[in-house]
């Protein structure tokens, strides 16, 4: 009897080793689902930009992945779908911003961090995906120092280029033309009164003088005016051929509208951000024909006109032709990454990031090796209907210039 | 008055005193030790908590007294924040926490020179304009100086250090209005709060008490903008000069109660604590709850949540005035409602009330 009942507690005891044991073991098993947080402006001044370059390309991946059954993982062996368990609102406060960051990534201890928006805002939280060892994708931010600050924050990676990449696209385009001499030297240039307006005008001052142009009209305006007629009449006035303006979107479709109504047709005419967004070609529909601007897309690429439909029909936002397809790509590459290196360990992901390229995305290849993304497009153009790439003519698929604009 | 009331008086004094001493050197000693006992984020919480508890009390030292709502905030925060990215280069970090302060005095000095004879709706518009303008005139030098904007302070000074030097702030800053309050100044301010021209009439220098308040206020911004600096390691001037930090500050200290040197504390804590589940849990509704929370507390909340409370229980122990129809409690509710406003004493309003039926205070000496 008493035999049997040590028999009986020696099996209750493995029993509940075993049991125990087993639980060990599930939870060396795969995870349910890859955790994703980020914290964006979603009120606030920075709202706005957010909510048309970076959330729609979220969304999208997100379901994309979702409905292919999720991330291969080959040390679980299996697809493991994403969960968006934290989408936090940093208010357009950076001070909230790198509080919400530290929380995704101290308390919440999600698998990835998506970044933020603005450059601002990612300069500023390079420190701390830096200090907890989060790949650090951020898309939307470009900066005259970013060879330095990707060796100071080793997670962080720049997709877009530094000022002067962009100015010297324009003046491949210029110089094509000044040299044929169906272009006079004279430039009128325009810039918003901020940091983009100071370091594009800088930039694409000392690229135009260098080439041998006379910048006749230099204007700065104050972020937000309500009146640019006379800036427009000035530059009409000026002589120039080739009408430059580092704008941002809501100067941008401003100054188009004014040129419009003024009848101003110089040979080229340039501005800067908004002039991608899909919602100026939508609201100058045949007169965006032969507007050029900054950044630029080659839709022929395999998957891009299948991702422009889809982030349509999925978030409602049509994509812009440049930064929102590049925030799309850098989560391909997440993705491939994760896949490559068959694991969800960030630091084996990052390693894969810089050394597994190049990667295919939608944009093209994209080779991550310096933490730069190099090779991309400096300007575009719209052509029937879509904004598409031209300059620098070296990029696969960059499209014949069509010169001179045509009048509006 | 006897020699005895005067003699147990002053008895009263000295021990509250004692009391108040030692509670703050417990409570100071158990925040001290924070850095070691959260984690990383809830430590970036207390940052968030002491750094706006300091701007409230420095707020309210000004504002408090005086009656005149600042707007400024934001603009001394600014300051603070942005000569240290400016300086961060040529001098060490303690010394640039030093210029900011006298930079930050200097531009409390002109301002409440030239701004503090207007009255107070033109003072509230000026003092938002001001950090505006500030923000405006450094953008503009950025662009047109130096060709860039936003600036790097990387600096050996991490997040427990920031904790702690605000948390030292934050005991300055409560010293500063304890001893305030038992001051002639103190005295001058409550005065010139209550009538301005019966201040003037008793001989009161209103400029000078004004002006010099206003300043010791800002200096305590000032530095808080700065010991924030290294926290942001990139700092632009939109950053640095955000305006809702003023309106944050104006709403904890209507919440928290102006009457008591320690009521902010009831207003900074329980809207970080609102902000932060409205932010992570029902993003896109920061910005309208602000806005509500500040209608509520105007219109609604004179005394506090507490006050509220008190005023249901007091209406459910009426009887019932049904002759007057269902217009009766309409009428009742517009009446209320058409109240005029005063300035509200919040939470610790509230408890201060309750307090002062426990805890005799000693009789005024006039």
């Amino acid at each position: 009897m008493q035999m049997q009942l040590r028999q009986t507690v020696s099996a209750a005891v493995l029993a509940a080793f075993g049991t125990i044991a087993g639980w060990t073991a599930n939870a060396a098993d795969a995870p349910k689902t890859i955790r994703i947080g980020y914290a964006i402006s979603l009120s606030g001044v920075n709202a706005q930009g957010a909510a048309t370059t970076t959330l729609p390309g979220y969304d999208l991946w997100v379901k994309d992945v979702n409905d292919a059954g999720g991330i291969f993982v080959k040390e679980f062996g299996k697809k493991i779908p994403i969960e968006v368990v934290a989408k936090y609102d940093d208010t357009s406060s950076a001070e909230n911003m790198l509080r919400l960051e530290e929380k995704l990534m101290s308390q919440d201890k999600v698998d990835f961090v998506l970044p933020p928006w603005s450059t601002g805002f990612n300069l500023a939280a390079a420190p701390i995906f830096a200090k907890y060892g989060y790949p650090d994708l951020a898309v939307t931010a470009n900066s005259m120092d970013e060879e330095q600050l990707v060796k100071q924050f080793p997670t962080l990676f720049f997709f877009l280029n530094q000022p002067p990449h962009f100015g010297g696209a324009l003046i491949e385009v210029l110089n094509k033309y000044k040299n044929a001499g169906q272009l006079n030297n004279k430039i009128a240039m325009l810039s918003v009164g901020d940091q983009f307006g100071a370091e594009m005008s800088a930039g694409f001052g000392a690229g135009l003088k260098a080439s041998g142009y006379d910048i006749v009209l230099q204007k700065s305006y104050p972020l937000g005016a309500a009146d640019l007629t006379n800036e427009i009449k000035e530059a009409k006035a000026s002589g120039a051929d080739t009408f430059i303006a580092a704008s941002y979107p809501p100067d941008t479709f401003m100054l188009t509208g004014t040129a419009i109504t003024q009848g101003y047709n110089p040979k080229v005419f340039y501005t800067a951000v908004g002039t991608a967004f899909a919602e100026y070609g939508g609201n100058f529909k045949d007169k965006a024909q032969g507007v050029m601007g900054i950044g630029g897309w080659d839709p022929s690429l395999p998957g891009a006109q299948d991702y422009f439909k889809r982030q349509l029909a999925v978030t409602g936002h049509a994509p812009d032709g440049w930064a929102s397809p590049v925030t799309y790509a850098s989560l391909q590459i997440l993705q491939q990454a994760i896949e490559k290196a068959g694991t969800l360990d960030r630091k084996k992901v990052l390693d894969t990031i810089v050394n597994g390229g190049p990667w295919d995305t939608v944009v093209g290849k994209v080779d991550l090796k310096t933490h730069i993304r190099e090779t991309q497009w400096g300007a575009g153009q719209w052509q029937n209907g879509q904004f598409v790439g031209v300059s620098p003519s070296s990029m696969p698929g960059a499209q014949p210039v069509i010169f001179p604009k045509p009048a509006w | 008055m006897t020699s005895t009331e005067t003699h147990k008086d002053a008895r009263i004094r000295r021990t509250r005193v004692a009391a108040a001493i030692a509670t703050l050197a417990v409570v100071v000693g158990a925040l001290a030790t924070v850095p070691w006992l959260v984690s990383d984020y809830g430590l970036s919480l207390m940052v968030n908590v002491m750094s706006y508890l300091v701007l409230t009390i420095a707020w309210a030292l000004f504002s408090g007294t005086t009656q005149l709502v600042s707007l400024a905030t934001s603009a001394f925060f600014g300051i603070g924040m942005y000569t240290v990215a400016m300086l961060i280069k040529v001098l060490p970090l303690y010394a640039t926490f030093g210029v900011a302060i006298g930079v930050g005095a200097a531009v409390a000095l002109v301002v409440g020179v030239l701004t503090l004879r207007i009255a107070g709706m033109f003072f509230v518009i000026f003092g938002f304009g001001l950090s505006e303008m500030i923000r405006e005139l450094t953008v503009w030098w950025e662009i047109n100086q130096t060709h860039t904007m936003g600036r790097y302070v990387f600096v050996d000074f991490d997040t427990t250090m920031i904790y702690e030097h605000l948390l030292g702030l934050a005991v300055l800053v409560f010293l500063t209005g304890w001893l305030l309050r038992r001051s002639r100044l103190g005295l001058a301010l409550l005065v010139i709060g209550e009538d301005e021209t019966v201040a003037r009439q008793v001989g009161i220098n209103v400029p000078f008490a004004k002006v010099t308040i206003f300043i010791v206020s800002a200096m305590f911004m000032t530095l808080t903008g700065a010991l924030m600096a290294p926290r942001f390691g990139f700092i632009n001037p939109n950053f640095a000069f955000n305006p809702l930090v003023s309106f944050q500050v104006v709403i904890m200290a209507f919440l928290g109660g102006l009457q008591q040197l320690w009521g902010p504390v009831l207003g900074v804590i329980p809207l970080i604590i609102l902000s932060e589940q409205l932010q992570t849990e029902f993003p896109f509704w920061y910005s309208v709850f602000l806005g509500l929370v500040f209608m509520v507390i105007v219109y609604f909340l004179p005394r506090g949540v507490t006050g509220l409370l008190e005023d249901v229980w007091a209406a459910l122990g009426r009887p019932l005035e049904l002759p007057r129809g269902f217009a009766g409690p309409l009428l009742d509710a517009w009446a209320w409602l058409s109240r005029p406003i005063s300035l509200p004493r919040g939470i610790a309003g509230a408890i201060e009330e309750r307090w002062s039926k426990f805890m005799p205070r000693p009789t005024q000496r006039r």
